[in-house]
């Protein structure tokens, strides 16, 4: 099956892996195998939720970024922050000495992607309105969740918004200034200083169709070390002008779990985590949830705040965020954020043309386009799994027994594979010890015992 | 094809693994998105009918080829009296305990044949209920 138009942005060094397949068994779509000693993912599986590099105990799945001299090719070099960059950091650390540092890099301007949360808002709320028949509406917010869908409930898409992420709103804002002040476009350079994985591949994954808002991603754990390194090094005093305008209390809170769904008309839940995320998909695809207006779904748990390139520990950057937000509050009292009445043109702009056309499928459970075919290896598939042992074991090096038959009638494994079946074959005199210690180098790669004595007598 | 599934008597938290098996199912054989929704929401109604009037549990048959899907929900009783009210919109005898579970505003049936391409229900007193419902691929 292939979905090559999906870029997925997680890399296995295969020097720091030792093969000990938590990766395999953390995933939440079955997409990792062990092949040689080493994971192997299944990239129209892969949805970017970051869980597998999360679970690696030596630092061996990374994210793939730019380099962060990409900035420099262009003359205005625009850094968009989501507000967990803030959060990152104590409250003692004014914000402008964040962005000061990050102008001190190199970046020419900085602005909060939590600005444009009021044209999300609006724009959500128009669709909602001339769409009541696709109630219970999905944000499209978090990427990582979208590609669950196209991938595992395509039956839902219609349920999705289909509207531009939100950086890639504030792309478009920002750029749509600088043109006007007169830079040209090519000498306009965008980047998302990212807390996830998904974003990265969203941004790579190209779109032949349309003219790039986004240039390129910087992690936001690079840009972390870098300005913590250089706070910690000096003081400084601050400009008395702000660098960058001021955040409202919904711009900061919009990245934490309940941003979108308080302001949300009707009812509405929130719902962060991807375990959680799947569990309800496959209610709601039951129509066994109902009377529902509005989800707010994220992958990560606390939504972007545990985003898995944050440096900072989740619940500290909710409460540092909560704090911020608050500050906010008490500065500027904010408006009915649903009136239409006050906003000005750029608002006005962007609210109409930040919807996208129809989000397409890609389905990743599907054994064969044929149903004729998927129905000769169901069939197979059946047989194999009333044979299997059925205790999840991951020996074979598929996470599970249904992934490993799924995998033999897909011709990407064998069912000699599964060590129940490989033992009960060899005392039959049907596989030599030989073949079957081959098969499982296969699997495990040949050094698993490397550089280790082993003494069977003891 | 066929494939069977236990339905747990009277857990409700467990009602919807059957139909959500048979959805994995016709995922996997890439049948339209369409009907896969439309055969769920029909199962699962029939799955929760189990859970919530029925005792001793029952189960799940499905048989799928190319032209159409066949699932038929059978438990032991106690059986409908009178089909056709119990197919009426908001008729019900549920239980004050289904009704806390949420359930139980009679709205099932209808929506079984809402999303079937044909219904059958094949029921009495003190037998068995056995709900057939079929969607033409
Ligand atoms: N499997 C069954 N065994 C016995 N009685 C049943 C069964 N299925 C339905 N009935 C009877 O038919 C009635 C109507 O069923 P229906 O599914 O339409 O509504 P409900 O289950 O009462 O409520 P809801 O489905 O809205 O939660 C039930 O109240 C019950 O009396
Ligand atoms: S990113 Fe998520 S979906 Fe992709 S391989 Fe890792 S754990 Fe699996
Ligand atoms: S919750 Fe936020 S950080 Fe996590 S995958 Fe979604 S958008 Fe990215
Ligand atoms: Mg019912």
């Amino acid at each position: 099956m292939s979905n090559n138009a999906i870029h997925h942005a997680l890399r296995v060094d295969y020097e720091k892996c030792r093969g000990c397949c938590n990766c395999m068994s953390v995933c939440p779509t079955d997409a990792i195998r062990i092949r040689n000693g080493k994971p192997l993912i299944f990239q129209h599986r892969c949805i970017d939720c970051g869980k597998c590099y999360r679970a690696c105990p030596e630092s061996a799945i990374r994210v793939e970024q730019d380099d962060f001299n990409e900035i420099f090719k262009y003359t205005r070099r625009v850094a968009l922050l989501p507000s967990i960059l803030k959060g990152q950091f104590p409250e003692t650390i004014p914000k402008q000495r964040i962005y000061s540092e990050l102008l001190e890099m190199g970046f020419t301007d900085v602005f909060e992607v939590g600005m444009m949360w009021r044209v999300f808002h609006l724009a959500t709320a128009r669709y909602i309105k001339n769409n009541q028949d696709k109630k219970p509406f999905i944000s499209s917010f978090c990427p990582a969740v979208l590609r669950l869908i196209q991938t595992r409930f395509p039956s839902l898409l219609d349920h999705v918004i289909p509207m531009r992420a939100p950086v890639d709103i504030a792309a478009l804002f920002y750029r749509r200034q600088l043109l006007a002040q007169g830079v040209p476009d090519d000498e306009i350079g965008t980047f998302y200083v990212t807390p996830c994985a998904a974003k990265v591949s969203a941004v790579k994954t190209p779109n032949p169709h349309e003219r790039t808002i986004l240039n390129g991603v910087i992690n936001m754990d690079y840009i972390y070390n870098r300005v913590w390194k250089r706070i910690r090094g000096e003081e400084k005093d601050m400009p008395p002008e702000p660098l960058a305008e001021t955040l409202c209390e919904k711009g900061v809170l919009w990245f934490l779990t309940a941003g979108e769904s308080e302001y949300a008309r009707g009812r509405s839940l929130a719902i962060d985590g991807i375990a959680n995320v799947i569990e309800f998909l496959e209610n709601m695809e039951n129509e066994e949830i109902s009377d529902i207006d509005f989800l707010e779904l994220r992958s990560c748990d606390q939504s972007c705040a545990g985003g898995v390139l944050t440096s900072c520990n989740r619940f500290l950057t909710v409460e540092r965020l909560r704090n911020r937000a608050e500050r906010s509050r008490k500065a500027t009292c904010l408006k009915d954020p649903d009136r239409w009445d006050d906003i000005d043109d750029d608002t006005e702009y962007l609210v109409d043309h930040i919807m996208l056309g129809k989000i397409n499928p890609k389905p990743a459970l599907t054994l064969d386009e044929d149903m004729g075919r998927a129905m000769v290896k169901m069939e197979k598939l059946q047989k194999i799994l009333a044979i299997l042992p059925g205790v999840d074991c991951g020996l074979c090096g598929s996470p599970n027994c249904q992934a490993l038959a799924e995998d033999v009638v897909n011709g990407d494994a064998s069912l000699r594979q599964c060590i129940f079946l490989q033992k009960k074959r060899v005392a039959g005199d049907k596989t030599k010890i030989t073949e079957a210690g081959k098969i499982l180098d296969a699997v495990w790669g040949k050094n698993i015992f490397d550089g280790r004595a082993i003494d069977l007598e003891e | 094809m066929k494939f069977e599934f236990d339905i747990a008597d009277g857990d409700f938290a467990k009602a919807g693994t059957s139909s959500s098996q048979v959805k994995h199912i016709l995922k996997q054989l890439n049948v339209d998105t369409k009907i896969i929704k439309k055969t769920t929401v029909a199962i699962y109604e029939a799955e929760v009918n189990v859970v919530a009037h029925a005792v001793g549990g029952g189960k799940l048959l499905a048989d799928i080829n190319l032209e159409r899907i066949v699932v038929e929900v059978a438990d032991l009783g106690p059986g409908i009296a009178d089909i056709p009210q119990a197919m009426v919109e908001g008729f019900s005898t549920a239980s004050p305990e289904v009704i806390s579970m949420g359930f139980g505003a009679g709205m099932g049936l209808p929506n079984m044949r809402k999303n079937a391409d044909k219904l059958e229900i094949i029921s009495g007193v003190d037998e068995g209920t056995r709900v057939v419902i079929t969607n033409y691929i």
